[in-house]
């Protein structure tokens, strides 16, 4: 029987993390248990260079032999984005766990896992960190964004979709009705049309996190756009319909009726759940295999017409201006084939020569992966790698390749081919057909090539073919 | 309810039922099939009034329809600018740099750039860029200024669109702008949109 005080001791500790919960750490904190996490003292690869130096810089033995003195000031720490600090006890056999449902009912990841997504400077979009991901899912707390005017706080109470403009009966829906009609649950990827756009020119990112993290892939529930419209009827010269987001941005893109009456949804779980703030809730459209802005977060309002509204957002913005000839082209919906390789990549560091299991995410917006090849000589040969199936269409796709190291500079390649016969371009291929443009958040639909250097010494770098 | 007429044994059901079943039985689960349940209609959500629309309805079209009434000019709309958005796209319209956590400067920027879209470092601006004023009328009424999104009246928003587009060259700095002169822009970059080519045949 336990002694009284120990018992009360932890019931102070178990109510000291609750408290925590969702505290955010600080930056430094978090770089101090990424480094933990990835030192090489615990599993000796895979290490991001940056943090390596970090916390070897002028002290390499004195941290590798502190390291499990280290752990107990690491453990007060307060939890990374995610987790909930709870002691670490000496000897997990010799004591109980700790009981259900102190966490409130609601699981949190382990305290010892510090992945998130990175947010660019202007703090408008943030990145998955596809080096660290497994399988085809992202967990929804890491599934990228992209904000126009930040992330609304929204009451589904107050909530309503508005279907209106060229309809028979125009109608209102809150939350729980659109739960009443017949639902359809999909796994698909989501792209936004900017990512990569950095790459296309030089290799400008350090991680594959930053270079193509604008892109994710959740189970997604809802109910088919096409059934909401036989509702409200369509008159005869009905040819667009016009979504509108109640965020800050009040966001709207103009949507062809045959996307809308083919596979679009409006959804509103991800992932089993209900959907995320930033990725909408309590609903948005979902337009498969299409740019990611179009998917319209928050949205309160669909207005069926004659033609597009040419908004903001599909003229000045997420159009791709053609520099070869100076035209632009708009309405560029769908994300073609793309790849990339997620280990090993950016910034990580192989330990040797030897043997490593390449991996990687191929995804098309045109339907299945039918194949994705790797070279490990830069491009010269290439070998296809193997696909784990389920294959579904418009969704991640894992791929892997076995391969022996000889420990020799290399420069790695995922080329994925779609089930249209589609393959990705290189970066040359794209710059021949659409000109040279240094800004690369104006160069949209970039799905070139990736290449990922491996020196001698196993350290891995973002490569571009003309550097 | 759907679910349990779904459960009933296909053999309860008619041959038609049956040759229904076998059209379907290749792509759908027989489960699914046999529902055969679902109305074409659904009475689920509420009617949506004029009151629940006209509110929210503040799209702009290219012609301008459903454009307020009201209108202002180049002078009320160098004081609305100067209030409401120089502090971000610059007291010159050229952008601000540096701000915390906005885009950068050249992102902000709303005048000149023309010629430079067939350059490797084009200038995209109201004046260079966008297609029709009547995006940018919608834009500033629905998002702008950004620290009090959707807050400026008709006439102000007529009358900076009238500053931006006269400091862009494009209207003089008499013309006052309205629902019927609006529309009647013409943007600079009007024709210099083409549809998606895609896919592109790399050679």
């Amino acid at each position: 029987m336990a002694s009284p005080e120990p018992v009360a001791e932890k019931t102070r500790a178990l109510e000291e993390a609750l408290s925590r919960i969702g505290e955010p750490i600080e930056e430094a904190q978090a770089r101090e248990l990424a480094a933990l996490e990835q030192c090489e003292c615990k599993d000796g690869m895979f290490a991001l260079a940056a943090t390596r130096r970090g916390l070897l810089g002028g002290a390499g033995t004195v941290a590798a032999v502190g390291m499990t003195a280290m752990l107990p000031r690491h453990a007060r720490a307060k939890a990374p984005a995610g987790a909930v600090e709870y002691p670490v006890p000496a000897d997990s056999t010799k004591e109980q766990g700790r009981l259900m449902g102190i966490d409130g009912g609601y699981g949190s990841r382990s305290q010892f896992e510090s992945e998130v997504r990175w947010a660019n400077p202007t703090r408008t979009a943030s990145f998955t960190p596809m080096q660290s991901g497994y399988g085809i899912i992202t967990p929804s707390g890491l599934h990228y964004e992209r904000h126009h005017g930040g992330i609304p706080n929204i009451d589904p109470a107050g909530h309503r979709l508005v279907i209106h403009g060229l309809v028979d009966r125009p109608i209102k829906y809150s939350l729980s009705d659109l739960k009443r009609f017949p639902t359809v649950s999909r796994t698909y990827f989501m792209e936004c049309s900017g990512s990569s756009g950095s790459e296309i020119m030089k290799a400008r990112e350090p991680t594959v996190q930053r270079t193509h993290g604008l892109v994710s892939t959740s189970e997604w529930t809802g109910v088919p756009l096409s059934t909401l419209l036989r509702q409200t009827g369509l008159k005869p010269n009905a040819a667009w319909v016009l979504a509108e987001g109640a965020d800050a941005a009040v966001m709207t893109r103009s949507v062809p009726l045959d996307k809308c009456l083919s596979d679009a949804l409006v959804v509103f779980a991800q992932n089993g759940e209900a959907m995320r703030p930033e990725q909408g809730y309590p609903m948005r459209l979902f337009l498969p295999g299409w740019e990611g802005n179009i998917s319209i977060k928050w949205l309160r309002r669909l207005e069926v017409s004659e033609q597009p509204f040419y908004t903001r957002e599909e003229t000045s913005k997420y159009t791709d201006l053609i520099t070869a000839t100076g035209k632009a082209r708009m309405f560029t919906f769908t994300m073609e084939a793309k790849s990339v390789i997620t280990f090993p990549s950016g910034e990580m560091r192989l330990p040797g020569a030897g043997f490593y299991e390449i991996t990687g995410l191929a995804w098309s917006g045109r339907g299945k992966i039918a194949r994705v090849e790797i070279s490990t000589d830069g491009g010269k040969s290439w070998s296809l790698a193997s696909v784990q199936e389920p294959v579904m269409p418009i969704c991640q796709t894992r791929f892997r390749f076995p391969w022996i190291w000889d420990g020799l500079p290399a420069v790695i390649q995922s080329r994925a081919t779609d089930e249209t016969g589609y393959s990705q371009p290189t970066h040359e291929q794209l710059i021949a057909e659409r000109g040279a443009l240094e800004s690369g958040s104006l160069f949209y639909h970039m799905n070139a090539v990736q290449s990922w250097g491996i020196a001698a010494d196993g350290s891995v770098k973002n490569a571009h073919p003309s550097s | 309810m759907l679910i349990r007429r779904a459960e009933r044994p296909a053999g309860l059901r008619g041959a038609r039922v049956a040759a229904a079943l076998l059209a379907v039985a290749a792509v759908i689960a027989p489960a699914v099939a046999r529902a055969q349940g679902y109305p074409a209609r659904f009475e689920i959500g509420t009617a949506a009034s004029e009151q629940d629309i006209a509110p929210i309805a503040i799209a702009v079209p290219s012609d301008g329809k459903g454009l307020p009434p009201g209108s202002g000019d180049y002078a009320r709309g160098k004081t609305v600018y100067e209030s409401a958005c120089a502090a971000c796209h610059g007291a010159d319209l050229m952008g601000v740099a540096g701000l915390p956590n906005m885009p950068n400067g050249a992102q902000l920027r709303l005048i000149g750039g023309r010629g430079t879209l067939a350059t490797k470092n084009p200038v995209l601006t109201v004046e260079s860029y966008w297609p029709y004023a009547t995006t940018l009328f919608d834009y500033v009424r629905r998002a702008m200024p950004f620290t009090a999104p959707g807050s400026l009246a008709s006439d102000d928003v007529y009358a900076v669109c009238a500053y931006i587009l006269a400091e862009g060259h494009i209207i003089d700095k008499s013309t006052v702008l309205d629902a019927k002169s609006l529309p009647r822009i013409a943007m600079p970059n009007r024709e210099g949109f083409i549809p998606d080519p895609r896919p592109e045949l790399f050679k």
